[in-house]
């Protein structure tokens, strides 16, 4: 649904150079929520503007709906007809909320459906039914400054759906927002996402933000995209970064003889109690040391960290039975392994000397 | 000179210098307002980026501001003759008055324009607003109480320079303090003028800054 290649902006700062977007392949699928995460300075931003054409790329293409977006814009600054066009068709929301203070909450809405030269009464009706949509119809006649934040957000995103869009790009939506507001407005985006189609690509600095909406998600660093993919995908990425952060698992093994592995979900398992299979099929006592895992459509994701007694070289077996489920085992820190068999030599040294 | 004698003197002056400062009012906003607009607008960064235009008109726009009145109005009389007719009379002196702060309130425009927050401006071109939209709909409703304080320093301006006039053939308050006042030494009559003006300023002052805080109260600041 979008798709940009090849993208670079490069600003011109008093004489010297400065690369926003360093080549940025992006691939966002019809119907999901794809989330861009960085921290501040690395890009995303730009990337987003780039999408809509608010910044104009230095290379590279944009297709939004199988429209090439870059073959539209014209020279200047100012958008042509085509574009501007392209545009009304893809919402956007802010993380200002950016709402006109000198219209009321319906007046908001309608702006763009004026831009669209939709007639009076049927801005009104739609404007309505979109505040409606986002739990706002008591507001229709209040003014934003009387709004709170949260509030204000459920009003850019009906004014950002007013022109049908199928792609809604939200620019930080909820980094002004405290946790709880974050959250409704979150299921507010899943909830549209899934009643009407729409395609939500975002950028955020937050990855609770990513872990609660996104079914894909992209790390940006230095105007580069470094890790990308559906979040199971991510998680079947060894060493991905992206991954850990999502579903972070930490512990270390209670002592010597044990075996310390991190099994990963895909979702690919359905989720059957697979702990509890392994634990009773080789009559092994285990350990879980900590886990990070969500339950998405009736299926397991995330990581968790288990111990098993006895060294690695004895649990060979049930390693392959969980791997026979289609788990992702990866055996924690072979260093702390060596470590164990140093401390055993050296009570093994004590016990000699005595 | 007794109050029977004082008084259609400063109704007819007061009636002139109104009839100077709405009309030339009236002129300044519909010349400055696009003025202003285009120096936000063509200025680097600006949806329509021009530096050499946004430079031509900025130096228009000093050059206007840094003469003093009295000399633009005498500067003016050749302007004034071939729009008018002739240069005396309060209708001949809404041409300079009008020349004179045109360039005044245009930076006031800009300034008021420029506070409108960049995001609003971003808000409207991601929904494809073309260069119409951003000005009717959002630069000048975001802009208008600025721009209304803006009308109220150009009024109170402008019955500043009306006084000027009246040095040049101009009619109004201060025609009448400079020939009946100065010239004939009736001070009780220079200082009814004053009161007059100061009364004028005050009431436009007062109109402007309740209209500004009517529109705030709608919700529109902040």
């Amino acid at each position: 649904m979008i798709t940009t290649s090849g993208l670079t902006k490069v600003y011109q700062s008093r004489g010297r150079e400065v690369t926003a977007l360093d080549g940025v392949d992006l691939h966002v699928r019809e119907g999901e929520v794809y989330g861009v995460i960085g921290q501040s300075g690395a890009g995303k931003s730009s990337l987003i503007r780039c999408v809509n054409l608010l910044e104009r790329p230095t290379t590279g293409t944009v297709h939004v709906d199988g429209v090439d977006l870059t073959a539209l814009a014209g020279r200047g600054r100012r958008a042509g007809k085509e574009l501007r066009e392209a545009r009304s068709r893809i919402g956007m929301v802010f993380q200002h909320f950016n709402l006109l203070s000198s219209r009321t909450v319906q007046a908001n809405v309608e702006l763009p459906l004026e831009i669209l030269g939709v007639s009076g009464r049927e801005r009104s009706r739609k404007a309505l039914e979109l505040l409606d949509l986002v739990g706002l119809a008591d507001k229709a006649k209040a003014y934003p400054t009387q709004l709170s934040g949260g509030q204000k957000q459920r009003v850019g995103i009906a004014r950002a759906l007013a022109g049908d869009p199928k792609v809604l790009l939200s620019d930080e939506a909820t980094s002004a927002l405290d946790p709880e507001t974050t959250r409704s407005i979150l299921k507010l985006l899943r909830d549209l996402n899934e009643q009407l189609g729409l395609t939500v690509l975002l950028i955020t600095h937050e990855m609770d933000v990513v872990k609660t909406v996104c079914d894909s998600a992209a790390l940006m660093k230095k105007g580069r995209i470094v890790e990308s993919g559906t979040v199971a995908e991510l998680l079947a990425t060894p060493g991905s970064e992206l991954a850990g952060e999502l579903f972070p698992v930490t512990g270390a093994a209670s002592g010597p003889d044990r075996t310390v592995v991190d099994v990963t979900f895909h979702g690919e398992a359905a989720a059957q109690p697979v702990i509890s299979q392994l634990s009773r099929t080789y009559n092994i006592d285990i350990s879980i040391l900590g886990a990070a895992m969500d339950t998405v459509a009736g299926r397991l994701i995330g990581r968790m960290r288990i111990e098993l007694p006895g060294r690695y070289e004895d649990n060979v077996v049930p390693v392959g039975f969980l791997r026979e489920q289609g788990l992702q085992v990866d055996v924690v820190d072979e260093a702390d392994g060596i470590d164990n068999e140093l401390a055993e030599l050296t009570e093994l040294a004590k016990d000699g000397a005595k | 000179m007794t109050w029977s004698e004082m008084q259609p003197l400063l109704t007819q002056g007061t009636y002139d210098t109104l009839y100077m400062v709405l009309w030339s009012t009236l002129v300044t906003v519909l010349g400055g307002l696009p003025i202003g607009i285009l120096l936000v607008l063509t200025d680097k960064g600006g949806l329509l980026q021009n530096q050499p235009l946004n430079k031509v008109l900025g130096v228009i726009v000093n050059i206007g501001r840094s003469l003093p009145f009295i000399i633009l109005l005498i500067f003016l009389i050749p302007v004034t003759t071939a729009v008018v007719g002739t240069f005396i009379g309060p209708t001949a002196m809404i041409v300079p008055l009008a020349i004179g702060a045109i360039p005044f309130f245009a930076r006031l425009v800009e300034t008021a324009v420029r506070e409108v927050d960049h995001g609003l401006i971003e808000a409207v071109e991601s929904m494809g607003g073309g260069i119409p939209t951003l000005v009717g709909k959002v630069l000048l409703p975001q802009a208008l109480p600025s721009l209304v304080a803006g009308v109220t320093t150009t009024v109170i301006t402008l019955v500043g320079y009306s006084a000027m006039a009246g040095a040049v053939g101009g009619e109004g308050l201060g025609s009448k303090a400079i020939t009946y006042g100065f010239q004939r030494f009736e001070t009780g009559f220079m200082v009814a003028t004053v009161v007059v003006l100061i009364v004028l300023v005050t009431v436009v002052q007062l109109i402007g800054d309740g209209v500004v805080r009517l529109l705030a109260r709608r919700g529109r600041t902040a």
